[in-house]
């Protein structure tokens, strides 16, 4: 247990040394990146203990404040959680020490430090914490942590309005979680997490809908999502990689939580679980084909990846509720991979993105091209973040995949529910998985591949070692755990216990029927790279001696090309999004070229968000015109509210006494 | 690891572009020519291999790792497709989700290695190549699942070693659903009509074809005999589902597994022949078919 309260200290520590320091930016960074470096490596170390030895530690002290205790509680779970939070905000932080240095005595970086430190922190503190309030004040310092650190760049106006979605969508989310915890609280009059359990159907049923809105909302479920593709974009790199990749996850843990709270699954809840999932999956990925901003889609990669993670979560719900053993352990053992992996993939490619945005000074993928060739790393870890994303072997997606894919493959065997519920995460996964390939294609082939499309493209300059470091490393994780997964999936194996009714025994017996598969897909990897180096021998052999020519892309007798004549990132789209339109809504801004001699034409395109356009604005506006009636109460007159207080205050007193 | 699966596995990376030879053949004989010789693939690809290369300035590694990428790919994946009822090489639990994958990555980097050359055509094929998957692959992969409930089998080894003719009498329609979807998915996989023309000259009017264009010497050899090794794959998946030969005699297996896959490029030519290429916008809603195909035959097993 010391360690986490070491680290805690480090974090809190950290985030106050930085905030003292604002006149010295690079003593800040060097104290915030050291710092939350030495956190998360202790921190990592005490996680991985914890998972292999088994056993939960916990720490408990009563505090004065009502209902409340200073209670911890690390047990497999949770540990879990820990690892990829440290392992991303360790890496995060060593980049950050490289993006922050164009903001050097612009704008202040002890702040910048010091709410990334309290992120971290706070996060480690969300997945630990075993008292409703003491996890409350954490989720709260998360947020806020987090909106601080989105707002950073508040001299934009675009920047501070994500702020506020952002707030707002987040404590919509938290006014669920507070009815929740009462609820949840009230049966033994005690608000610590070992006091939860024992509810009647009815109740859970309430009790999983309330998490499923208060958590999803932080996880991104759509249609909760709505401030993803807005905060994520707005935030620094680092941060977003870490918002993005490991932030969200909290939300997952709070729904797995949730699941050991209530004990005995219902079946619709796997069922809601699987829906949502569908539903965010391949809404998202399709939202995020449409997007020209790179930040943005890759935001809305999020979505989709929490819908897989839901929809491994779902089949693991209905397996155990069905009892079907197999069914339940490879869908949760699925959705536990995912959390980690896509932490690890999509930290890298926020990182990598961020990387090429800060090289070029714009978000827009049209304007980008040819970077592979000037930023040579960068491109080549983007490539493999975007294969690994997109589920394809030998990369760490495939390996989460493969598991809920074999889960429902179990599943279409057994009884019609689970027959149906399997099918429909076949053909989520499979439409999913299509759909993600589709759009990486083009986000790194209209990023990175073919001629410069702007200036600023040609100038474009690889990053420094701060910068590089960190995503070279995640890019060999995903290829780390894609090749040795039967290795990655033992660290599942301790927390199933905990979200399923099965024994140890039986959940050791499941998880050993994958191991020859994970075993083939290991050595179909290393095949696969023999083949490739021999190929390669061949291919250098023949042209040793043939020769090779240099010579220009085929341009069909063109005898004038231009890199603006290339196939930009909306015209290989187009079909996609044309054939999707039902749900995109895409609006195109043409502008046609007319007359004998056309002089300028031109072509746009944007995909808003359709939930927030049709549901929330108009929702809003109602609220907002409903609230202006009552301006007439709110003046501004300080006076006036000490009045509205003492009111309050004797008309409460008269109904006591009276 | 099916050691006795590894003869007739071998033998296709010899045969298989004799398949291409059979399609050709085919169309030759219902358009009334002589058509190119049999083995004019073989020809092809030795050719290639004797030639050197021109690579655009424009490219990078990207450019050179496609072909590779998907050659070894293909190579694999003929592995783990089962040869008749003798079964294939890799085979477990799942192993049709590493075979579609796989074939998603070879997509992947050939795709990537078209947007290389900055050229807008390939881009356009690259475009429509990943357009069309996003609905061949749901198809392929519920069509094999449709296979798994119907045989208890979750490995493409044990789903074709437990096919038999008997099997044909009891779920007849699930079946012929299952096959006319991987039929249609073979056709859409390998740029055959009415996907795509590979005899087409337009590059506008390309897919598959379009997106090879800057590809020379042993780059193109690498990937014609990869597509030769794709027909082949997808054809083992039809040709094991038409004639579920389950005879103990392994020889015998093998000459009605080679007859099958004959009838299957027959067939492929049939329909090139016989049929004019749809419009680009009726592609997908082909292949929305061979999905409903595929989800129909797993709905008729819902009980």
């Amino acid at each position: 247990m010391t360690f986490l309260f070491i680290l805690l200290g480090i974090f809190f520590l950290t985030g106050l040394i930085c905030l003292l320091l604002d006149r010295a930016p690079k003593l800040a960074t060097l104290v915030g990146v050291s710092g939350i470096s030495a956190g998360s490596v202790i921190g990592l170390a005490g996680a991985f203990s914890v998972l292999i030895h088994g056993s939960p530690v916990s720490f408990k002290c009563p505090w004065p404040v009502p209902y409340m205790s200073l209670s911890f509680t690390v047990d497999a779970l949770s540990a879990f959680f820990l690892i990829p939070i440290f392992f991303l905000s360790l890496l995060s932080a060593v980049y950050g020490a490289g993006y922050v240095t164009s903001w050097y005595g612009k704008k202040p970086i002890g702040p910048l430090w010091c709410f990334f430190s309290f992120l971290v922190g706070s996060m480690a503190l969300v997945v630990t914490s075993s008292n409703a309030l003491l996890f409350l004040m954490a989720w709260e310092i998360m947020t806020l942590a987090s909106y601080f650190l989105v707002v950073y760049e508040d001299e934009k106006e675009h920047v501070r309005e994500a702020g506020i979605t952002y707030l707002i969508a987040t404590h919509i989310g938290t006014a669920f979680l507070l009815v929740f915890f009462i609820l949840l609280g009230t049966r033994k009059g005690s608000l610590d997490f070992d006091a939860f359990g024992g509810y009647g159907a009815g109740v859970s049923g309430i009790l999983f809908l309330l998490a499923l809105i208060g958590f999803g909302t932080k996880a991104g479920f759509i249609p909760f999502h709505v401030w993803l593709p807005e905060a994520h974009p707005a935030a620094p790199s680092h941060v977003s990689s870490l918002m993005s990749g490991v932030m969200i996850k909290t939300g997952i843990y709070g729904i797995a939580r949730t699941i050991v709270f209530l004990g005995a699954a219902q079946c619709w809840w796997g069922w809601a679980l699987i829906c949502i999932g569908f539903v965010s999956g391949v809404l998202g990925v399709l939202f995020a084909i449409a997007q020209h901003d790179i930040k943005r889609l890759l935001a809305y990669h999020s979505v989709e990846n929490i819908g897989i993670i839901a929809m491994g979560f779902g089949l693991g719900i209905l397996g155990v509720s069905y009892n079907a053993p197999l069914v339940a352990v490879l869908g949760f053992s699925g959705g536990l991979l995912h959390v980690l992996n896509h932490a690890i993939f999509k930290g890298l490619l926020f990182l990598s993105a961020g990387s090429v945005v800060k090289a070029m000074g714009t978000h827009d993928i049209e304007d980008m091209g040819g970077i592979l060739k000037k930023m040579p790393v960068t491109g080549a870890t983007f490539i493999t973040g975007a294969a690994a994303i997109s589920g394809l072997p030998p990369f760490n997606g495939f390996v989460s995949e493969f598991l809920i894919y074999c889960g429902a493959f179990y599943g279409i065997t057994q009884s019609p529910q689970i027959f149906v519920a399997s099918v429909s995460v076949i053909l989520g996964l499979a439409l999913i998985g299509g759909l993600a390939a589709a759009c990486f294609t083009k986000a790194s082939g209209i990023m990175f591949l073919g001629e410069p499309r702007t200036d600023k493209a040609a100038k474009a300059l690889e990053s420094g070692f701060f910068m590089k470091a960190p995503i070279i490393a995640l890019a060999l994780s995903c290829l780390a755990i894609g090749v040795l997964p039967f290795i990655v999936i033992r660290l599942c194996l301790p927390v199933l216990p905990c979200l399923s009714s099965f024994g140890t025994g039986l959940i050791t017996e499941c998880i050993g029927k994958v191991y020859g598969p994970l075993l083939y897909i290991a050595v179909t990897a290393a095949v696969f790279f023999a083949l490739l180096a021999a190929i390669s021998l061949v291919r250098r052999n023949v042209l040793s001696r043939q020769g090779i020519k240099d010579g220009v892309t085929w341009d069909c007798g063109y005898s004038r090309p231009d890199a603006r004549m290339q196939y930009t990132a909306s015209s290989f789209a187009g079909p996609l999004m044309k054939f999707f339109n039902f749900f995109l809504q895409t609006k195109r801004h043409v502008t046609e070229p007319e007359g004998i001699f056309p002089d300028r034409s031109a072509f746009h395109s944007e995909t808003p968000d359709i939930f927030l356009r049709c549901i929330y604005e108009p929702a809003y506006r109602l609220m907002s015109a409903g609230f202006s009636k009552l301006k007439w109460f709110q003046h501004g007159r300080l006076q006036a509210y000490i009045l509205y207080v003492v009111v309050t205050l004797l008309l409460l007193l008269i109904w006591k006494l009276g | 690891m099916n050691n006795v699966a590894l003869i007739p596995a071998g033998t296709m990376f010899f045969l298989s572009p004799l398949l291409v030879g059979i399609i050709n053949k085919t169309k030759a004989f219902f358009a009334g020519r002589q058509g190119v010789p049999l083995l004019q693939a073989y020809y092809d690809i030795y050719k290639l291999l004797h030639k050197g290369a021109v690579y655009s300035r424009t490219t990078t590694w990207v450019f050179r790792a496609g072909p590779a990428v998907g050659l070894g790919v293909l190579f694999l994946a003929a592995l783990i497709v089962p040869c008749g009822s003798t079964g294939s090489v890799i085979s477990f639990p799942g192993d049709i989700i590493l075979l579609a994958y796989l074939l998603g990555l070879a997509r992947f980097f050939m795709a990537l290695a078209a947007l290389d050359t900055g050229s807008s055509f390939e881009g356009m094929g690259a475009s429509r190549e990943m357009h069309f998957s996003v609905l061949a692959e749901p198809a392929f992969i519920l069509g094999i699942a449709a296979l798994m409930r119907q045989t208890g089998e979750l490995s493409l080894g044990g789903i074709y070693g437990s096919l038999s003719p008997h099997l044909w009498l009891s779920a007849g329609p699930v079946l012929i659903f299952v096959c006319a979807a991987l039929m249609l998915v073979l056709l859409a996989e390998n740029c055959r009509v009415p996907v795509d023309d590979p005899n087409t000259h337009l590059e506008l009017t390309m897919i598959h074809e379009v997106m090879v264009l800057d590809h020379s010497g042993p780059d193109l050899a690498f990937i014609l005999y990869s597509q030769c090794l794709k027909l082949w794959v997808f054809g083992t998946l039809v040709a094991g589902l038409v004639v579920p030969a389950a005879s103990g005699n392994a020889v015998l297996c093998f000459c009605v597994f080679a007859g099958s896959m004959a009838m299957v490029s027959v067939i492929t030519g049939v329909v090139e022949s016989i049929m004019a290429r749809f419009r680009l916008i009726k592609i997908p809603l082909l292949l929305i078919g061979a999905l409903s195909l595929s989800i129909l035959a797993l709905l008729f097993q819902v009980r």
